[in-house]
């Protein structure tokens, strides 16, 4: 433990009160931007942020395996814990600071309803296996979530327990692979149709699985080439994994002839409803022959992301699908819930599970709630306010970006770099621009079949004042851009950010990943400035 | 429709840049037979705050909350005290509606705090490098056995009777589904499992828990060395992270992957979801890790900063080559695990582990005394097996109906084994109190 740190004048990443350093500070703070420590650079012995009682004596039945070191956990009061963790927050961008358009990943408003409800308590505090007898209403709450995304999305059943939506995937393809099998057909079929501009779970997942990937190109208009398809099928295909709304924003145009096509030569349409939001309320995904999408509960339905998660990512299933879906079930008998676990006799053949207890719940709570709100005709102008928002962007910036496609998009706008062509800047140095203009950036170089690609989601969130204000950035930034001597500024970007560019190959050839006493980089060894 | 800010004025003005006369005209390219012309049938409209409270309240009600009866229930999920702090912190807007940190410049919050959940993690278990986090303990136990997997180029995996059974389930749907081979050794109810004849040149990896399902504590030292001596990994599973406050970590046994559920520390029962699953292994095998990897490095004005890193081991850099294909992970469920450790520290960690132990002992001494109830365990942590005089599952009923939360029956995850019929497996955390205890110890008696 680093003991002779002075927090008052030497944190981690700043320098020595007197020194100048990058901000130009004695502290190397920055106003509201406060330079702040590992935990572990912060504890001492005798601290400690909570008050627990004596234990009473028994004896220790440990088998003798009691630990014998200490684990090196540092000590730290609550205040401190707090402000710790408070400054960290305040290096975050966050969807409650600004216009987010991540593309692909739908930054829409999470309203704080659903974190009220989902801890009220026999909700929150349930344990996943309490006497189902005393778990109805949670029981009654699943099954009400699962009626929504079964009537929204026109599909029979529902299999709830996938944690996100690359965990849906795994489920929905497996659940191929069970029907597969039924038929006797699961050697033969071991290929997996995706686009080129599919999201990296899809192969990931039809890998996993032991399906053999095989790439569809897309046609100059940013769709499924329709005739290569038609030419990749045959009695080798398990299915097709397709995303639609694509993932260059745009509806696939084809996609009853691609369900039909697909179903024809004897396989299954995964559909990968990670653009459910385009078209919530609008289009069912049964009307168009899916047998199989997840649902992330993270986008579409306003689950929080936190960071990275967690998510949800329950799966619709079609009819031919449905007898497959992994324990657990949860039926009704008269008026009495329960839950189907392993080994219990159900209407079907579970292709076993994928996850202890019954899904995430608290995803559920928050999900429900955000859908109860909207409600069906609010769902509806979800979709239509996303879409609109989008074509807004698009229209108000295609003269100065260079739009991927051509035509209406649906819930995000796709461009690529051919704007930038020869001024030097690169989509990458662009994103980072638009940091320093406090913006978080869209998405980059995803999707992959487009050169530089620039992925912008508004979402239904955004005021249209929001909008013109995020666009007058983007067409100075593009305007600055296009002079042609600016690239230098681009390529310092960001200026104003918490940290500027980090060094992420130094980052991947000498892996720290994790706190060791000797690990400080340089200029920031707290042991070394307090000695200085 | 208090979430959407644009009004039919803004509508038809954005219209019109677009060039759009509807907004149907933008839903041109969905095929006529799939465009419904209104809402979608046979569902309500919107709803005010209110009522939706309301109608939650009222499926909260329907249930018996942990906190209005004695509680006494585990099997992977326990009950806890969060400090208020905790939660205050994970509803910061700045984390709760953050993405995944892909611009570090402006997410160095979510960067740091991770960095610290991977520290605090290969301290807990012993080991030399953690990721970001898995959904939880239950599906990160199948991602280590696929790891083990590649890393020794085998493909068959020993499963210890003593692995919590829906986690054997897990493991078993990968094997069919993804193709290897899974050996599940019979239920160990007793503790009594050796497992190191069982491996051979063939096996990948052995699972076992510690404590295991049943409560068990085992030292795994001599079964590390024999998976090493024949080229297998040894993967721990702790489902109450609580217990490393107290016992040896698996490190220190030769572990070489170690999954823990993390609920335990932060994070609310919830019904089973969402939790934290922490992944910590060697050095040597971090780039055969999945899920994402926090690391530092410095800025361009050489300042310490974190990133995202080895990132080429994921889906989205490397599709179908792939060491797994998660992508969201449990990223707020992490920050609750590090802030509520951070609270407790070594010291109240320490005391917190022992608090445990010290009333599951207590527990564990009145319910010998109940006349046809023994307890089965030589040692465990804070959670036992005790054997009843007739079916557990009837036992438990018969207190819930006097509104006491008496533990599981070991027959729900392991159906269809008379061997496992009068079984109930018990858990005492900080939680419990004398209050709680008379009861159960009363009605049990009644019961039986």
């Amino acid at each position: 433990m680093v003991q002779s740190l002075d927090r008052s004048q030497g944190r981690a990443g700043g320098v020595s009160a007197g020194s100048a350093n990058t901000h130009g500070t004695f502290t190397g703070n920055r106003a509201l931007q406060i330079e702040e420590p590992l935990i572990f650079e912060m504890g001492q012995a005798g601290r400690c942020g909570v008050d627990l009682p004596e234990p009473p004596k028994v004896k220790d039945r440990l088998n003798g395996l009691r630990r014998k070191g200490e684990i090196g956990l540092p000590g730290l009061s609550e205040p401190q814990v707090v402000q710790h963790y408070t400054r960290l927050s305040q290096k975050n961008y966050a969807i409650d600071m600004g216009v987010y358009p991540l593309g692909s990943c739908t930054m829409k408003h999470n309203p704080r309803i659903n974190e009220k409800v989902a801890r009220l308590a026999g909700i929150g505090d349930l344990h996943p296996l309490q006497p189902v007898s005393t778990v109805q209403g949670a029981l009654e709450l699943i099954d009400s979530l699962a009626h929504w995304l079964k009537t929204l999305t026109g599909m029979p059943a529902v299999a709830m327990s996938p944690a996100a939506g690359a965990h849906g995937e795994m489920c929905g393809m497996m659940a191929i692979a069970a029907a597969l099998e039924a038929k006797g057909e699961r050697a033969q079929r071991r290929t997996v149709l995706a686009p080129e501009s599919a999201h990296g779970t899809n192969p990931a997942t039809a890998a996993a699985l032991g399906f053999v990937v095989k790439p569809i190109p897309a046609n100059d208009r940013g769709r499924v080439d329709l005739a290569a398809l038609k030419a990749a099928l045959g009695p080798d295909v398990a299915a097709i994994m397709l995303t639609n709304p694509n993932t260059c924003g745009l509806f696939e145009s084809e996609i009853v002839e691609i369900s039909k096509a697909v179903h024809e030569a004897g396989g299954y349409f995964y559909c990968d409803g990670a653009n459910f939001n385009a078209i919530v309320g609008r289009v069912r995904p049964g009307d168009l022959g899916v047998d199989c999408m997840h649902i992330n509960l993270h986008k579409t339905f306003s689950t929080p992301h936190g960071g990275g998660g967690p998510g949800a990512g329950p799966v619709v299933l079609s009819a031919a699908l449905a007898p497959y879906a992994p324990y657990p079930w949860i039926v009704k008998n008269g008026d009495k819930w329960h839950v189907a676990e392993d080994g219990a006799k159900v209407d079907g053949l579970p292709l076993g599970r994928l996850k202890a207890f019954h899904g995430q719940m608290g995803m559920f709570t928050r999900a429900l709630a955000y859908i109860m709100s909207h409600g069906a005709d609010g769902l509806k102008q979800v979709a239509e306010d996303a879409v609109l928002n989008a074509n807004y962007v698009m229209a108000a910036l295609k003269d100065v970006m260079s739009p991927a496609f051509e035509g209406p998009c649906m819930h995000e706008a796709l461009f690529d770099d051919s704007f930038l062509k020869d001024t030097g800047v690169s989509t990458l140095d662009f994103a980072k621009a638009m940091i320093d203009e406090g913006y978080h950036p869209m998405t980059m170089y995803f999707p992959l079949v487009v050169h530089g690609a620039m992925l912008i989601e508004p979402t239904e969130s955004v005021a249209k004042e929001d909008l013109d204000q995020f666009i007058g950035a983007l067409r100075s930034l593009t305007a600055k851009a296009k002079t042609g001597t600016a690239a230098d500024d681009f390529k310092a970007a960001p200026l104003y950010s918490p940290r500027r560019r980090l060094d992420e190959t130094l980052a991947a050839r000498k892996p720290i990943l994790r706190w060791k006493p000797s690990n400080n980089p340089p200029g920031t060894d707290p042991l070394k400035q307090a000695a200085e | 429709m208090r979430y959407l800010p644009l009004t039919d004025a803004d509508r038809r003005e954005m219209l019109s840049v677009i060039g759009a006369k509807s907004v149907d005209e933008l839903f041109r390219d969905v095929p006529a037979s799939a465009r419904l012309a209104a809402k979608v049938g046979g569902l309500p409209d919107h709803q005010g705050e209110l009522e939706v409270e309301r109608a939650f309240q009222g499926f909260a009600a329907k249930n018996l909350s942990p906190a209005a009866a004695p509680f006494f229930i585990g099997a992977g999920a326990y009950r806890h005290h969060v400090p208020a702090t905790v939660d205050y912190m994970i509803q910061r807007g700045e984390f709760l509606t953050s993405y995944t940190p892909y611009q570090p410049e402006i997410t160095q919050g979510t960067l740091q705090y991770l960095f610290e959940f991977q520290t605090q993690v290969t301290l807990l278990t012993g080991m030399e490098v953690a990721n970001a986090s898995m959904y939880d303990g239950s599906t990160g136990t199948t991602e280590a056995v696929l790891m083990a997997n590649r890393v020794t180029r085998r493909h068959k995996a020993l499963i210890s009777g003593g692995l919590h059974p829906q986690y054997r389930s897990i493991i078993e749907t990968a094997a069919k589904w993804e193709g290897f081979t899974a050996n599940f050794s019979k239920t160990d109810a007793e503790g009594l499992e050796d497992l190191i004849a069982s491996v051979d040149r063939d096996t990948s990896c052995v699972v076992v828990q510690n404590p295991s399902f049943f409560g068990h504590v085992r030292d795994f030292t001599k079964l590390a060395e024999a998976c090493h001596a024949a080229g297998a990994l040894l993967i721990v599973v702790v489902t109450e992270v609580v217990s490393l406050g107290l016992l040896m970590p698996p490190g220190e046994m030769g572990a070489d992957i170690v999954v823990c559920e993390g609920q335990s520390i932060g994070n609310g029962l919830g019904f089973g979801g969402p939790y934290v699953g922490l992944f910590a292994t060697r050095d040597k095998y971090m780039r055969q890790m999945p899920g994402r990897l926090v690391g530092e490095t410095v800025d361009a004005d050489g300042q310490r900063g974190f990133v995202l890193t080895l990132s080429t081991r994921e889906q989205h850099i490397r599709r179908e080559k792939a060491t797994s294909n998660i992508c969201t992970n449990a990223g707020l469920c992490a920050l609750a695990f590090t802030v509520h450790l951070t609270l407790l520290g070594e010291a109240g960690f320490a005391r917190l582990a022992e608090l445990n132990h010290a009333k599951a002992s207590q527990l564990a001494d009145r319910l010998v005394a109940v006349p046809g109830v023994t307890v089965l365990n030589d040692s465990f942590f804070n959670e036992f097996t005790v054997k009843l005089p007739k079916p557990a599952a009837e036992v438990v009923e018969a207190l819930a109906a006097k509104r006491i939360l008496g533990g599981l029956p070991v027959s729900r995850l392991i159906p269809n084994d008379p061997s496992v019929a009068n079984l109930l497996l018990v858990a005492a955390t900080e939680t419990a109190t004398e209050a709680g205890m008379d009861p159960f110890v009363a009605a049990l008696k009644e019961v039986l």
